[in-house]
């Protein structure tokens, strides 16, 4: 885990080795903790434990066969990965997706953001020494994950959408099972609340730690929660507007600095408290208006041999933010070059650049609210 | 404003040798795109920045795509507006045998990691970066992985970086000491006895 490095005897500084196995680095991550005390002078985060080249990887195979393979980019949140190469491929190619297909996107990506939310709210709480509330969050994940299993078979890495719309419907009775989850779900959303995001003393262990402006945000580019916590508004789902989400009715939440500054660790984790109750939102809406297209509608019409020239960059609003993806065709059966731009990989810039002075225990804190997972940042 | 509206005021503020060669064909490039000269790239970054107009003051994604047969290295910068909702993507394309241009660090902070990643993977030099260092890949690591004539190493520190077929390894009915093993494992170092071979070497 940690060990202890006495620079020089005469003086309090020492380095710390954080990490690959620390249990709050949230997959396999190393911090080099310089401090003096508890009082960090400078972090250099080190990353690549899990560097798989999916970028290489994609060059290798065929723009259907490399759709299983974006589920390893973020396998907390795979729906989103798809969703990106998905969108991404569409806009090579011109292709449009049936409208019954893009609502089925929806309903799998919301239950995803629910399900990716309730792992780092938890998680976040169990890192500054609430153990209760990730139990609890675990337990809602579960109903998500045998959700999307009836769905598409598959509990972590779904490989659900297809280019050009999405690979199975609903089964039968399926809606109303998400229905009736829904309905526990609000009540059980203001219990957390009461438990957790306004408990008084996990509101003073993280009000006014580690605040990020939205200046600051937004020049090392943080995205998704992370920005919108700065009191950026900003969401892809209502700024670009992408697929169905123009008719869905939703509120983008922003960090009001409730108990203490806009952009503290505070407002990261009440964010995401409120985007679950957003996305509960969005999916009651979805669920009733998939009804007024036709079933067996699910794949659009594809050209016959996907073999596009040009390039493309897609957007779409995962979990963790912004998540672009970058494809250049030339003409082959392989894309030239892929590319997927995350939002864990530019949230790592920013620790080393806002750590020194920080408390050695609200370093925890900083990197549990902004929500990094491993292989999205080392892909 | 429209890329190419964005093209047309720095073209005429830049002159044409510094931004220069708009691609918009709907058909291919989905993302109109424009070249920009290595050595101009950050003043051209800081003017989006900095200008009204543009406001860019997101910088999306920064990566590199390598042409051999251009024998040219392209670095591409997706710049967003969050004030104005527009974006606008630059392309530079450096000399693949020394790919070298101005880092855009000090215009956005967030080109610091981004630039790390492309340096790592496409081995491109950003003059100035404050702490260009491989990223993902381990300090000791040969080459340049995104390049298209990258051939991946036999092993790296005694580890082999090619595993045999398991499809043929289920074939096999009969586990055989000698000769049973299908050519691909027998060439690498045998992958059931990975640390061995390391506390071999070690000692």
């Amino acid at each position: 885990m940690s060990e202890v490095i006495f620079a020089n005897e005469m003086d309090e500084e020492m380095t710390l080795n954080m990490g690959p196995h620390h249990p709050s680095t949230h997959g396999v991550l190393r911090f080099v903790v310089q401090s003096d005390g508890e009082i960090i002078r400078k972090v250099t985060p080190d990353v690549g434990f899990l560097h798989r080249s999916i970028e290489k990887i994609g060059e290798r195979n065929t723009y259907p066969g490399f759709m299983p393979y974006t589920d390893r980019v973020d396998y907390v949140a795979a729906m989103f990965a798809n969703e990106s190469w998905a969108t991404a491929c569409e806009k090579l190619m011109g292709v449009t997706v049936p409208k019954r297909a893009q609502y089925l996107r929806v309903i799998s990506c919301e239950l995803n953001r629910i399900s990716s939310h309730m792992i780092a709210l938890g998680a976040t709480a169990m890192d500054i020494g609430a153990v209760t509330p990730f139990p609890w969050t675990l337990r809602e994940r579960e109903y998500i994950n045998d959700f999307v299993e009836e769905l598409c078979g598959a509990r972590l890495t779904y490989n659900y959408h297809r280019i050009g719309g999405v690979s199975f419907d609903m089964p039968k009775g399926w809606r109303d099972k998400v229905r009736r989850w829904l309905d526990n779900f609000d009540p059980i959303m203001q219990e957390f609340d009461r438990l957790i995001t306004l408990n008084d003393i996990f509101v003073r262990r993280l009000a006014n730690v580690a605040v990020i402006t939205g200046a600051e945000a937004k020049d090392w580019g943080l995205v998704g929660p992370n920005l919108r916590a700065s009191g950026v508004k900003w969401d892809l789902r209502k700024d670009d507007g992408y697929s169905v989400y123009p008719e869905l009715e939703f509120d983008v939440p922003v960090g009001t600095g409730a108990f203490g500054t806009v952009g503290d660790c505070w407002d990261r984790f009440w964010v995401r408290v409120e985007e679950c109750r957003q996305s509960a939102r969005i999916l009651r809406q979805a669920l009733d208006k998939i009804d007024e297209h036709p079933e067996d509608d699910l794949v659009g019409k594809l050209p016959k041999k996907l073999r596009p020239d040009g390039e493309a960059y897609s957007r779409v609003e995962s979990a963790r933010g912004d998540m672009g993806c970058y494809v250049i065709g030339k003409g082959a059966e392989e894309p030239y070059r892929v590319r997927f731009r995350t939002g864990s990989f530019t949230s790592m810039g920013i620790i080393s650049a806002k750590s020194p002075g920080l408390f050695l225990a609200d370093l925890v804190a900083l990197i549990a609210t902004l929500d990094v997972v491993a292989p999205e940042i080392d892909r | 404003m429209t890329p190419e509206a964005i093209f047309q005021r720095l073209a005429d503020s830049f002159g044409a040798e510094a931004v220069f060669e708009l691609h918009a064909d709907p058909a291919k490039d989905k993302d109109p795109w424009f070249k920009v000269a290595p050595a101009q790239i950050e003043k051209v970054c800081e003017r989006l920045r900095d200008d009204p107009d543009f406001a860019c003051d997101y910088l999306e994604c920064v990566t590199g795509v390598d042409y051999p047969s251009e024998k040219k290295i392209a670095v591409i910068y997706h710049v967003n507006s969050y004030t104005l909702k527009h974006r606008v993507v630059l392309k530079c394309y450096v000399d693949r045998e020394a790919p070298a241009l101005p880092t855009v660090v000090n215009v956005w902070s967030t080109a610091n990691w981004q630039e790390r990643e492309c340096f790592d993977l496409l081995g491109v030099l950003f003059e100035g970066h404050p702490d260009l260092r491989r990223l993902l890949l381990p300090d000791d690591w040969e080459g340049h992985p995104l390049r298209k004539d990258y051939a991946e190493k036999a092993d790296y520190h005694g580890i082999p970086t090619t595993r045999p077929n398991p499809v043929e390894l289920f074939q096999l009915k009969v586990p055989v000491r000698d000769g049973g093993l299908p050519p691909a494992a027998a060439a690498g170092s045998a992958p059931q006895t990975p640390g061995k071979d390391k506390e071999a070497k070690a000692s």
